[in-house]
């Protein structure tokens, strides 16, 4: 049997109401005040499409042997390398394999996520694969008082496809393809270009979805009633009913298209919606997942028994619930990089990365991979061709020892506002990891007041550093305080 | 077996320039300033230097690399020159070198000088030093300061004892108020007015907890010494010899970030403080040593300090402090001449600028800072941050005393 065999979600933490973009923007551009309800999910400072994807990979992973892994797939129209595998990243921020895998990037169409899950599920299906991921991001940008603003959110969302222990068995797919531009963004550019709404609603999501699911009804002599839900992207809300009525479906089968709590979040938005829909899904039941940009995917699942064993380690459900109100839209204008505030001279220094050092020590870098001496038993970071347990000293005697999974407490730290930061102060400390080893880490998600020594920490893989000259992004992992709220 | 520096090596001559935001003097101002001071306390003549070391730490911004700026600003008679770096115990290193060379009978005198002249990147605190931790760190570290690195410090210290960090930093303030008291008096420093402790409680915040005053000032400075064989020193005439007792270093290696430290003390100066206890035959540092110059960077170092020193007991300090122990008229003066805090704190010339302090003390030239009858003064560098530094200390005292 192949199909989905884990899934996980990831949604950024802050929100912002929309009702805070109204009352800084409305002055400007008024249309925006139709669609005030709800909020949107905005990316942390340190977060882009690739940090995201890492976490809602690590979301669907927990507990997965990522080992198995033959390949990992990265799905995004906002990727931080246009020359530069970005999904070669997420598998090293996850510690995969690098022989016998291949990854590869799915690109410059918002279905790219149902694209790669198609080519997923076929490479599985032929044989040649056993265990692929799907990682689906964007980190979406737009003009300050645009509709675009209002509709889109940060977020990603992975999937596992393989053969063993299928939690929803893949019932085959159906695409269409057509050069239909709703919207488009110029290499190189910054913003997508949007043509009138009435068009893209009622000619784009409006027909195009349910011309494809019907194609697929068709080819797999199905009906509509046969699914328990049915998933499909739809920003303009009241499109994303006339569709569920065009098709004939129960609007308690039609998965909410998290716009009120989340956003769209582009590329990862279908996947994401599967990730929710699975989370309440019994075995037995039928989704329907379609993915629309310049065309449609559409892919059918049914849960097995085996769902009712599988829980993501926090879920799409998880990750909305902890949630934190932005109610700086300023704040938001800096993170999202649309205004230009001064980081004074001290942030003027951006030295080169170093491609080799970082070649040398990628697993340590990319997976926070540690060391743990075969000697003595000591984990240690970062790892060095010397034992750090004073007691032992042994030489070039270690196993791998990965941290990312592992919890830890803080045992000092700082608030810094003399570094440069664009979110200071720069949170920092000294982490001591459960089971043994330290190690000095920037923290991140939290508020200087809310940290204590002693708090517990997780781990996450966030943007360390962009060069804006060079163009290259630079990544780590950063201590997340289990801060209340 | 190592018999120790004791005794070996003896100050003829020491110079310090004002430290502070000096605009209008370069790097060769600053030395040839300190270096005119103390050529001609020492009564020689610049031939007479045969070997001379320069300790400096952010050598991109200011002198450049390798010894040649100094060599070539005080017009050295084509000798040897060292330029060593060790973070903020650079000035102790140079001293260390030029102390060595001495005892080693290598050669008869020896120059050691420190400068840093920090007023001309045009932003305040240090030199921003991200590419400056090597090409790895630079992968991974936070992007942290060194207040940041420091202010970590007080909230593992006030979690070990189990103290309200607000109460650790009344005494840190204590410790900031008691520099400036003393700094005021100094005529070479660069911050000389007294402050509150009120003031300092509520100046602005540079990372938490540590505010602007539990800061030591950024300034430009030079400090140096000659020194030579007690012998030599007598031939020359000198009385009241001034002589190396101990010399230390201690070097972090990774214990503390990377495997076990309890985040509430300095590894390095607990042990290179008893090494030099040893070294100088002192047994009972809190009876014998008469006054310190410690690297009061910020107010929790100069407090966890007091700890790793052997002198107050562990947890005690901030009650010492706030006790007066360490205040111009307590038991053991601690930064007579301001310290870090209000002499300033040009990186490179600090340990040299240390030592001047207690030379003139022990020479009874303090004037209205003066330390009755002292025997000991020691002196204290500590580089780095808390989980990985750099420590010097040095003892000197009145020779064969």
């Amino acid at each position: 049997m192949v199909g989905i065999t884990a899934y996980g979600g990831y949604i950024p933490r802050y929100r912002l109401s929309r009702m805070t973009i109204i009352q800084n923007m409305a002055w400007y551009f008024p249309v925006i005040m139709a669609v005030a309800g709800g909020e949107k999910a905005v990316a942390n400072w340190d977060e882009d499409s690739l940090s995201m994807a890492v976490a809602a990979a690590s979301d669907c992973m927990a507990g997965q042997d990522r080992k198995s892994l033959d390949g990992v797939l990265f799905a995004s129209t906002t990727m931080p390398f246009a020359d530069r595998l970005n999904a070669g990243i997420i598998a090293a921020a996850l510690n995969a394999p690098e022989e016998g895998a291949m990854n590869a990037d799915f690109g410059s169409c918002l279905k790219a996520g149902t694209t790669a899950a198609v080519s997923a599920l076929q490479a599985v299906e032929s044989g040649q694969k056993n265990n692929v991921l799907v990682a689906a991001s964007d980190l979406r940008k737009s003009k300050m008082a645009t509709l675009a603003e209002m509709f889109t959110g940060d977020g990603a969302a992975a999937v596992l496809f393989g053969r063993d222990n299928v939690i929803a068995e893949f019932k085959g797919s159906y695409s269409t393809s057509y050069d239909f531009i709703d919207h488009y963004k110029g290499s190189g550019k910054d913003y997508d270009y949007l043509w009138e709404e009435r068009w893209v609603r009622d000619e784009g999501y409006g027909k195009i979805i349910p011309q494809a699911i019907q194609g697929y009804l068709k080819k797999y002599g199905a009906s509509i009633a046969d699914f328990h839900k049915v998933v499909y992207p739809c920003y303009f809300s009241g499109t994303h009913r006339e569709i569920a009525k065009r098709l004939g479906i129960d609007p308690s089968r039609v998965q909410d298209n998290l716009h009120t709590v989340c956003g769209d979040t582009g590329t990862a938005h279908p996947l994401l919606m599967l990730s929710a829909a699975l989370e309440g899904a019994k075995p037995g039941d039928k989704i329907l997942l379609a993915g629309f940009g310049q065309g449609c995917d559409v892919l059918g699942f049914e849960a097995t028994d085996k769902i009712k064993g599988f829980k993501p380690a926090r879920g799409v459900a998880g990750s909305l619930a902890a949630r934190v109100d932005l109610a700086n839209y300023q704040k938001y204008t800096k993170f999202k990089d649309l205004i230009e505030a001064d980081l004074g001279i001290r942030g003027e220094a951006n030295p080169n990365t170093s491609l080799t050092a970082l070649w040398r020590k990628r697993k340590m870098i990319l997976g926070f991979v540690g060391a743990k001496c075969a000697k003595c038993g000591t984990p240690q970071f970062p790892p060095q061709p010397m034992c750090v347990n004073p007691d032992c000293n042994e030489v070039g005697c270690f196993e791998e020892y990965e941290f990312a999974d592992k919890s830890g407490f803080i045992q000092m730290f700082t608030g810094d506002l003399l570094s440069p930061s664009v979110d200071p102060p720069a949170v920092y400390g000294l982490v001591d990891f459960e089971g043994g080893g330290k190690a000095f880490l920037d923290f991140t998600d939290c508020d200087l007041s809310q940290v204590k020594v002693g708090m517990p920490i997780a781990m996450s893989f966030r943007r360390r550093a962009h060069d804006r000259v060079r163009g290259f992004t630079g990544y780590f992992w950063k201590a997340v305080p289990k801060v209340q709220g | 077996m190592a018999s120790g520096i004791k005794d070996k090596v003896a100050i003829i001559g020491m110079g310090c320039t004002r430290f502070g935001e000096r605009w209008n003097d370069g790097p060769e101002e600053l030395m040839v300033e300190a270096f005119q001071e103390c050529l001609a306390d020492a009564g020689i003549g610049k031939n007479d230097i045969q070997a001379a070391w320069l300790g400096t730490c952010f050598d991109e911004v200011m002198v450049g690399k390798s010894a040649l700026s100094m060599s070539m600003a005080l017009r050295l008679p084509n000798i040897s020159v060292t330029r060593v770096e060790n973070f903020c115990a650079s000035g102790t290193e140079s001293f260390r070198g030029a102390v060595y060379a001495v005892a080693s009978g290598a050669c008869d005198i020896a120059l050691a000088m420190g400068v840093e002249k920090l007023k001309d990147i045009g932003y305040g605190g240090l030199p921003e030093f991200s590419t400056a931790i090597g090409m790895t760190n630079s992968l991974w570290f936070p992007n942290l300061t060194a207040p940041g690195g420091f202010a970590m410090l007080a909230s593992g210290y006030a979690a070990k004892y189990g103290l309200d960090i607000m109460d650790v930093k009344k005494a840190m303030a204590h410790v900031s108020v008691k520099s400036h008291q003393n700094g005021a008096k100094n005529a070479k420093a660069h911050l000389r007015k007294p402050v509150t402790e009120e003031q300092v409680m509520n100046s602005p915040m540079i990372a938490f907890p540590l505010g602007l005053f539990d800061c030591c000032g950024v300034s430009d400075g030079a400090a140096c010494a000659i020194v030579t064989t007690p012998e030599i020193a007598k031939s020359l005439g000198k009385k009241d010899i001034v002589s190396v007792k101990a010399l230390q270093l201690a070097l972090s290696n990774g214990t503390e970030i990377a495997y076990k430290w309890d985040g509430a003390h300095f590894a390095t100066t607990t042990k290179a403080s008893r090494m030099a206890y040893e070294e100088a035959g002192i047994t009972d540092p809190k009876e014998e040593v008469s006054m310190m110059e410690v690297h009061d960077c910020f107010s929790i170092t100069e407090l966890v300090t007091m700890e790793d020193l052997h002198i107050s007991e562990r947890g005690k300090a901030p009650k010492d402090i706030l006790d007066g122990f360490y205040d111009l008229s307590g038991k053991i003066p601690c930064q007579p001449d301001g310290g870090l805090k209000c002499f300033g704190h040009p990186i490179g010339a600090s340990g040299l600028r240390m030592l001047y302090e207690m030379y003139n003390q022990l020479q009874g030239k303090a004037g209205e800072r003066q330390v009755k009858d002292p025997r000991y003064g020691l002196t204290h560098n500590l580089g780095g941050f808390p989980m990985m530094n750099v420590c010097s200390i040095a003892i000197v005292g009145k020779y064969h005393a």
